[in-house]
């Protein structure tokens, strides 16, 4: 049975403070594009994929997920944790030594669910089309989703994967970029003005849908059911999430100043109480 | 002990094309990945033989590194081909994220490398990628001296689980190695018996070395030649043996001085055994055009740099 909505926003605002008390025990890691990711990874791993019980690297018959933006490791640590990867309480081990739970995610410590090592940016695209066609080569009809960060596409590596994808017709991934339009040193128009994102995956040749309201469950499991609708056509399909980073923490939104920031005691306080109601789930 | 003899001179990458073409019909989860090099790489009959399992990537080497770490996610065994330089050095990244540290079941199979590639230049020969490949943690370094070892490397390296490199050369060099000598990974090869001086040589070098061991035999020196393939992991113990009985070393290879196989060997030296140690190897240096010969003979990686370094180093004995 899958959760129903209400359900889904109840496990959101646990993941929320999953992340927030991750990142304040050890006063470092990536909370902004974490809470802009949430709703999408709870809508993923909740509603929208096929998964098979347990881990196994090859994951053959089901539904696949890589991170390439791996800085948003807390929000995918969490919803992992919460979707029974690994013991919920193992997040109280964030960033600490001895830990397989990593600043950025990796294989090398045997978490379940994580099947690639991400942080240096812009090689989750190529890793998530090896494993599309790995599918399409043992007659494996699942998906492969994965997610980039707006800022991430500057990295070159992913204008070579998007035209391979396209010209070698890998239509069976479905690639969501998380359209928050911050970086590290500011907006991404400031930074580097990528011009229209769509209009350059178009020009690619991919097939392109936006989900305008990236921070709502149902606007997102529409959108990419939607999409989803889309793969097995010839052309592989991208996602452009429109979110807000920091959402869910009014102090953290509408800024790039939280993208690696922890927050203060004060602040964590704050930020919790603005996300109290996990309906009678617990912290770790 | 076995003489080794020329039975017929051909190019490494051809020996690595024979081994994809024996692993396509023997492995079904031999895929091979490409960066517009097809010929260079001798992958024509996969190609032709398993279209579905051959991935041409276009010009785009950090992409076929990833696609390659994804391909092992289903159970896949990527061999990549490209030359050299553009196997390691341009995507060490790459490589260092998805393949070395992901665990993923690579293998990066580079040819053109070193001084032997000849006319194109510095800019293709690269003499830094053993020492690259090294340093990353659980990758498996292995350098090969003909066509039959190039070729039994690869099939072993699709029965090996887990990052590797295999680097191999462009040019039509002797052929030497027996066809059905057994190839273990991490395992040195004695080639020729001596007891003055141990030569430990990798790739091209490997020849090299038995022509010096026999000029160094007309001049009164027992020269004992140990092939390493294996640069990691080494043969510790092959060398150590040696060097028990000969008291000094030379190390050949087609590699920059500083990250080699010499290298390598030194630590080995300073650990368990010190002792004189020789280099033939490139000073510290980018290539330039010429022939592979005249390039050999310039930078001193030629049988007669070998008998000056034995010279060398059985003085300071």
């Amino acid at each position: 049975m899958k959760p129903n909505t209400q359900q889904l926003n109840d496990l959101t605002i646990q993941v929320r403070r999953d992340i927030l008390r991750m990142v304040h025990a050890v006063n470092s890691g990536h909370p902004g594009g974490s809470l802009g990711c949430t709703e999408f990874l709870v809508a993923l791993y909740q509603n929208l994929m096929e998964r098979k019980e347990g881990f196994d690297m090859d994951g053959i018959g089901e539904d696949l997920f890589f991170l390439s933006n791996g800085h948003i490791s807390p929000v995918f640590y969490s919803v992992l944790a919460r979707s029974g990867y690994f013991p919920v309480s193992e997040l109280a081990t964030f960033r600490l030594i001895n830990s397989r739970l990593q600043g950025h995610p990796t294989t090398h410590d045997g978490l379940p669910g994580v099947r690639m090592a991400s942080g240096s940016l812009g090689q989750g695209l190529s890793v998530a089309i090896g494993a599309a066609q790995a599918k399409k080569l043992n007659n494996d009809n699942h998906i492969i989703y994965s997610l980039h960060g707006d800022g991430e596409l500057q990295e070159g590596q992913n204008w070579e994967a998007i035209m391979y994808a396209s010209a070698k017709k890998v239509d069976n991934i479905i690639a969501t970029v998380d359209l928050n339009g911050k970086q590290i040193d500011g907006s991404t128009d400031e930074v580097l003005n990528m011009g229209s994102i769509r209009a350059k995956f178009e020009a690619f040749d991919w097939e392109v849908l936006e989900i305008k309201e990236g921070n709502n469950i149902e606007a997102i499991i529409a959108g990419m059911t939607d999409a989803k609708s889309r793969t097995g056509k010839g052309k592989p399909v991208c996602v452009l999430l429109h979110t807000e980073m920091g959402n869910g923490v009014d102090f953290m939104m509408h800024t790039h100043a939280w993208h690696g920031k922890a927050p203060n005691d004060a602040q964590l306080e704050a930020a919790l109480t603005q996300n109290y109601n996990t309906g009678g789930q617990s912290d770790y | 002990m076995k003489k080794y003899t020329n039975t017929g001179s051909k190019d490494t990458r051809s020996g690595f094309g024979a081994g994809m073409t024996e692993l396509g019909q023997k492995n079904e989860n031999v895929v091979a990945l490409c960066a517009d090099l097809i010929g260079s790489l001798k992958f024509d009959d996969f190609k032709k033989n398993h279209p579905e399992r051959f991935f041409q990537i276009g010009i785009a080497e950090a992409n076929m590194i990833g696609i390659a770490a994804g391909l092992t996610i289903g159970g896949k065994i990527p061999f990549t081909g490209t030359f050299a330089n553009f196997s390691t050095g341009r995507v060490y990244d790459q490589i260092r994220q998805s393949v070395a540290y992901s665990e993923k079941n690579v293998k990066i199979c580079a040819s053109h490398a070193g001084l032997t590639l000849g006319e194109d230049g510095a800019t293709h020969q690269i003499l830094e990628d053993i020492g690259l490949m090294k340093m990353l943690p659980g990758m498996t370094v292995i350098n090969t001296c003909d066509y039959n070892q190039t070729k039994a490397a690869t099939l072993a390296l699709a029965d090996h689980h887990g990052p590797a490199y295999l680097r191999f050369g462009r040019p039509v060099v002797p052929n030497f190695m027996p066809a059905d000598e057994p190839f273990v990974i991490g395992k040195a090869i004695l080639l020729n018996e001596g007891t003055d001086v141990t030569i430990v040589a990798t790739g091209h070098l490997v020849w090299e070395a038995l022509i010096a061991a026999e000029a160094l035999e007309a001049k009164g020196i027992s020269a004992e030649v140990i092939n390493i393939h294996t640069i990691k992991p080494l043969d510790e113990e092959a060398i150590l043996k040696s060097l028990a009985k000969t008291k000094c070393i030379v190390t050949a290879e087609e590699h920059n001085i500083l990250g080699g196989l010499g290298e390598s060997v030194s630590r080995v030296l300073a650990l368990h055994h010190p002792a004189p140690q020789e280099f033939v190897a490139v000073n510290d240096s980018f290539g330039e055009s010429g022939t592979p010969e005249q390039l050999m003979e310039k930078y001193k990686l030629n049988n007669q740099a070998i008998v000056e370094a034995v010279e060398r180093v059985i003085k300071r004995k």
